[in-house]
C-alpha cells in the first residue's frame, strides 16, 4: 500500500462565516489520496470540489479540520515549501498564464523559487518538451487554442518537478479537442512518472481515467471508490447530476425496453458481447 | 479579432537593427533626442536627415507601417510649419498676399522644425517597431534598477508592466466580443447623439471591468499558487545581452554629435 | 424567415498586409423554422458565418439575404439594425454580456434598444426568467450577484426577450456540467418546437447535432465541405475522419452492433433512446423467427 500523501481530516469550511443559515462549502469532509495515485473529485457547480483545491494548496484553511500534505499538517511556514511540490492547473487558460511567451510563463515558477539560469533553461525546455508544446516556445498566448495554453500550463506546473498534479477544472472550458491534447498528456506524465494526480472534473472522460473517484454532493463526501463502483450507482448519478458512461446509458435504456441483459455495462465491447451471447447467438 | 493594429507595433525581422539589445536603443532614443537640437543649418539638417536614412534602411522596415506610424504626427508637423511660416518675420520676405506675409527665415525655421519632427518620430517608431514591447519593458527595468536604491519598486513596476503588455491582445479580442455581443443586442455605438453615444459606452465597459477584475483576481491566485511571494530571491529567465554592435550603434552618436559640432554654424 | 448565404466570402484586414481570408465561397440555406447545426473546428470558419448572420459582419464577396433584408459588401450600416432583432445570437459564454444595475434591466436592454415599450419589455422579462426556470426575486438581484448557471440564463433572457425569428447559439454548453448542458439544450429545444423559432446551432459536439438538428452542414478551412440531413451526413464516416470529425457516438455503437449481428438496422439511430428501440425492436422480432 502506498505511503499517503494528501490527508483531509474531518474538514470543514465555509465562506460566509456571518451567515449561518447557509451550509458550509465543506462539511465534514474525510479522505486520503496516495502516492502515485489518479484520483478524481467529481460532483456538480457548487458541490464544494473547488474549495477542495483551495484547501489543498493553502489558498485556504479550514475552520474544522486538518489538511495534510506529505504527511505535515498544512500551514503558513510550510506553505510555499509544499506549493514547490504541488504544480496546479486552473480553468482558465488565459487567467494563469503570465508570461509573455510559452517560454517565459513555463519558467515563472522557477523564477519564484530561485532557480539558478543553466538549470532555468534546460527544465524550461524539457517541460515544453513533455507537453509537446517545443515548436511553439516563443508563441504569444493570444495565438495559443486552449487546449495548447492549458498544455503550457501543465509544463509550468511540472517544471519544478513536483510530486503532485492538482488539476481544478483544468479541462472545463475547452473544446474537445483540446480536452483530448490536456488529457494524453497527463496519461503520459503518469507512465513516466510517479506522479499523483489529482483532477477535479465534472467530465466524463477525465473520471474514467482515475484510479479512484471521490464523489462530492452539497459540500458532503458522497462516495468513493474505483469509476466502476461509482458509475454502477447508475441513477444515483443521474440524479445529483452527473453523466454515465456511454454504454452504461444505453443498458439501461434497454432494460427499460424489456431487454435482458447480464448487467449495466461501462464499456461498449462488454455491451456488445453481452447483446452477442444473450441475444443474437442463439 | 486583431483587425488593424498589432500592439506596440513590433514587426519580426532579423535585421541590425532588430537585433540590437534593447538598452542599447532605449539609450540611443534618448540620446538622439538631445543630439537632434544640435543641428542649425541646412547642412546639419541634411546630415540628420541622411543618418535617419541609414537607420530606416538597416532596420529593413517596409514604408508602409512607418507611414502609419507618421499618420498621427502628421497634423502636428503641418500645425507647426504653418505656425513657423506665419509669424516669425525676419529675413527678406518671398512671399505676399493681401495681409499675409511669408519671411525667408520662416519657411526656414518651418522646414527646420518639420524635419525635427519626422527625424524624431521616424527614429522612435523605428524602436517600437523593432524591439517587442516586452523587451522594452526588460530593458527598463534594467536601466532603472539603480533606483531600487531609492525605494522605488523597480521589478514591481516591470512585472506589471509585463502582465499588462502580455493581456492587451487577449483584451483587445475580449473587447470585440463583448461589443459584438452588445451590438446583436441592438447597442448603436456609431450613430445618435453624443450622449447616445456615451450611454453604448457603459454595456461595453463595464462587462469589460468586471471581467479585468476577475481576471486580475485568478491571476494573483495562480501567481502566488506558483510561489510568486515578491521580488526578494527571484531568478531571471529573460535575459538581455549586450554584444559588440551595441557599443557601435552608440558610438556611432557620438560620431554624429563631433560631426554635427563641427558643422554647425 | 428564411436566411440564405450564396458565395459568401469574408477576409479579415481586407487591403492590409494583414489580410486573411475566412470564409471562401460558402452556400447555405436555413429555411424559416428549420435546426440547422453548423459544426466545425475551431478555425473552420464557423464563427465568422454565425455573424454574417445577423449582419455584424458583411461578406467581402457574394451576399446573404436575411429575410427581405440582402446583404452585401457596400450595404451602409443603417439598414441592417433592424436585422439584429430579427435574428438573435447567444455568444458563447453569453453571461459576459451582463452589464446592468438588475436582471429586470438587463434583460430589458435588448427589446428597448429596439422601440420596445417599457412595460412590454418588462412583462416579456417576467416570462422570460420563469421560463428559463429562474426565481421571480432575481429579477432585482445584481447580475453579478447570481451562480455562473443562473447568469447564463440571465444572459439568454437577454436575447429572448427581443422576441427573434431566427435563434442563433454559439456553443451554448461550453463550460456546464452534464445536467446543465441537457436542460439548455431541451429548453432551446422546446422553444423551437412550440415557437417555430428557426436555430441554428454552431457547435462541436456530434451528439448535440444529432439529437436536434434537422440539418448539418460541415465547415472546414472556411468552406461548408458538407451538407444534409443527419442520416445522410453520418453515412459519410471517411469523409468526416477526413475532415477531422468523428460520428457520435450512437452512430459508432450502432455500427458496432451492426457488425456483430451482420445485419443493419432499418435507419442511422440519432439518439441512445432511438437505437434502444430499434435494437429491443429487432431483437423482439428475432425471437419470434
Amino acid at each position: 500500500m502506498k505511503s499517503e500523501i494528501i490527508s483531509l481530516q474531518e474538514v470543514t469550511f465555509t465562506y460566509t462565516e456571518e451567515d449561518k443559515n447557509i451550509r458550509p462549502a465543506l462539511d465534514n469532509v474525510s479522505f486520503t489520496i496516495h502516492e502515485g495515485e489518479w484520483v478524481a473529485i467529481v460532483g456538480h457547480n457548487g458541490s464544494g470540489k473547488s474549495t477542495l483545491a483551495r484547501l489543498m494548496n493553502g489558498l485556504l484553511f479550514p475552520q474544522k479540520g486538518t489538511v495534510r500534505i506529505f504527511g505535515e499538517t498544512l500551514n503558513e511556514q510550510n506553505l510555499w515549501e509544499t506549493r514547490s511540490q504541488m504544480g496546479m492547473v486552473f480553468q482558465n487558460p488565459d487567467n494563469q498564464f503570465v508570461g509573455a511567451t510559452v517560454q517565459d510563463d513555463v519558467a515563472f515558477a522557477l523564477e519564484n523559487n530561485g532557480i539558478p539560469f543553466e538549470e532555468m533553461v534546460e527544465r524550461v525546455q524539457q517541460s515544453i518538451e513533455k507537453v509537446n508544446m517545443s515548436n511553439f516556445v516563443n508563441s504569444e498566448p493570444h495565438h495559443l487554442s486552449g487546449g495548447q495554453k492549458q498544455r503550457v500550463a501543465i509544463a509550468g506546473a511540472i517544471a519544478l518537478q513536483p510530486r503532485i498534479l492538482l488539476l481544478d477544472e483544468a479541462t472545463s472550458m475547452l473544446d474537445p479537442q483540446g480536452r483530448e491534447e490536456v488529457l494524453s498528456i497527463v496519461r503520459k506524465l503518469r507512465e513516466e512518472t510517479d506522479l499523483t494526480v489529482i483532477s477535479i472534473t465534472h467530465d466524463l472522460e477525465e473520471a474514467l481515467l482515475a484510479d479512484r473517484i471521490i464523489m462530492m454532493n452539497q459540500g458532503e463526501k458522497y462516495a468513493v471508490g474505483t469509476p466502476e463502483e461509482i458509475f454502477l450507482r447508475g441513477q444515483e448519478l443521474v440524479d445529483l447530476g452527473l453523466d454515465l458512461p456511454f454504454a452504461m446509458n444505453v443498458s439501461r435504456l434497454l432494460r427499460d425496453q424489456g431487454v435482458e441483459l447480464v448487467a449495466e455495462h461501462m464499456s461498449e465491447e462488454e455491451l456488445v458481447n453481452d447483446l452477442w451471447t444473450s441475444h443474437f447467438n442463439k | 479579432m486583431l483587425e488593424k493594429m498589432i500592439f506596440g507595433r513590433y514587426i519580426p525581422g532579423d535585421s541590425f537593427i532588430h537585433r540590437l539589445d534593447a538598452r542599447a536603443k532605449l539609450i540611443f532614443v534618448f540620446l538622439f533626442i538631445a543630439i537632434v537640437f544640435i543641428a542649425n543649418s541646412w547642412i546639419t539638417y541634411g546630415i540628420l536627415f541622411v543618418f535617419t536614412f541609414l537607420i530606416i534602411r538597416m532596420s529593413k522596415i517596409r514604408l508602409y507601417f512607418l507611414i502609419n506610424g507618421l499618420k498621427p504626427v502628421v497634423l502636428l508637423i503641418i500645425f507647426t510649419f504653418l505656425l513657423h511660416l506665419i509669424f516669425t518675420r525676419e529675413g527678406s520676405v518671398i512671399f505676399e498676399w493681401k495681409f499675409i506675409k511669408i519671411y525667408e527665415e520662416g519657411l526656414r525655421q518651418g522646414i527646420f522644425i518639420s524635419i525635427r519632427f519626422f527625424v524624431l518620430v521616424i527614429l522612435t517608431s523605428i524602436l517600437t517597431l523593432t524591439t517587442t514591447p516586452i523587451s522594452i519593458t526588460d530593458a527598463l527595468e534594467a536601466l532603472l534598477n539603480p533606483l531600487k536604491k531609492w525605494r522605488l519598486p523597480v521589478h514591481e513596476l516591470a512585472l506589471m508592466m509585463s502582465i499588462s503588455l502580455r493581456f492587451i491582445p487577449t483584451l483587445m479580442d475580449e473587447t470585440d466580443k463583448i461589443m459584438k455581443a452588445q451590438m446583436a443586442r441592438g447597442s448603436d455605438m456609431t450613430s445618435g447623439s453624443l450622449k447616445e453615444r456615451m450611454n453604448a459606452i457603459v454595456p461595453l465597459l463595464i462587462p469589460l471591468f468586471v471581467s479585468a477584475f476577475k481576471r486580475a483576481e485568478d491571476l494573483a491566485t495562480a501567481m502566488e499558487v506558483r510561489g510568486y511571494k515578491g521580488g526578494e530571491g527571484r531568478t531571471r529567465y529573460r535575459k538581455l545581452e549586450w554584444a559588440t554592435r551595441d557599443t557601435v550603434i552608440l558610438l556611432s552618436l557620438v560620431v554624429l554629435a563631433i560631426i554635427l559640432l563641427y558643422f554647425r554654424q | 424567415m428564411d436566411i440564405t448565404l450564396q458565395q459568401v466570402s469574408y477576409a479579415y484586414a481586407k487591403n492590409t498586409p494583414f489580410e486573411k481570408r475566412a470564409l471562401f465561397d460558402v452556400n447555405l440555406d436555413i429555411p424559416s423554422g428549420s435546426y440547422q447545426a453548423i459544426i466545425g473546428h475551431t478555425g473552420s470558419g464557423k464563427s465568422t458565418v454565425l455573424q454574417h448572420l445577423n449582419a455584424l459582419l458583411k461578406p467581402t464577396e457574394g451576399s446573404i439575404k436575411i429575410g427581405d433584408v440582402l446583404v452585401k459588401a457596400d450595404q451602409k450600416n443603417k439598414h441592417l439594425r433592424k436585422v439584429r432583432q430579427k435574428v438573435g445570437i447567444v455568444f458563447q459564454f453569453p453571461e459576459h454580456q451582463l452589464f446592468d444595475e438588475t436582471v429586470l434591466k438587463d434583460i430589458m436592454f435588448g427589446p428597448m434598444n429596439f422601440g420596445v415599450p417599457a412595460e412590454e419589455a418588462k412583462s416579456r422579462a417576467i416570462e422570460l426568467t420563469r421560463l428559463l426556470g429562474l426565481p421571480e426575486e432575481v429579477l432585482e438581484k445584481s447580475p453579478f450577484d447570481l451562480s455562473g448557471g443562473q447568469m447564463r440564463r440571465v444572459a439568454i433572457a437577454g436575447v429572448l426577450a427581443m422576441n427573434p425569428e431566427v435563434l442563433v447559439l454559439d456553443e451554448p454548453t461550453a463550460g456546464l456540467d452534464p445536467r446543465g448542458r441537457k436542460e439548455i439544450m431541451d429548453l432551446f429545444y422546446r422553444l423551437h418546437q412550440e415557437k417555430g423559432l428557426t436555430t441554428v446551432l454552431v457547435t462541436h459536439s456530434m451528439e448535440d447535432a444529432a439529437r436536434y438538428a434537422d440539418r448539418i452542414a460541415i465547415m472546414h478551412d472556411g468552406k461548408c465541405v458538407l451538407e444534409g440531413t443527419p442520416q445522410e451526413i453520418f453515412e459519410n464516416e471517411e469523409r468526416l475522419l477526413d475532415y477531422r470529425l468523428e460520428l457520435p457516438q450512437c452512430v459508432k455503437f450502432q455500427k458496432k452492433v451492426e457488425q456483430m449481428m451482420g445485419k443493419k438496422l432499418p435507419t442511422i439511430c440519432l439518439t441512445e433512446e432511438k437505437l434502444a428501440e430499434e435494437l429491443a425492436r429487432l431483437m423482439k422480432e428475432e425471437r419470434e423467427v
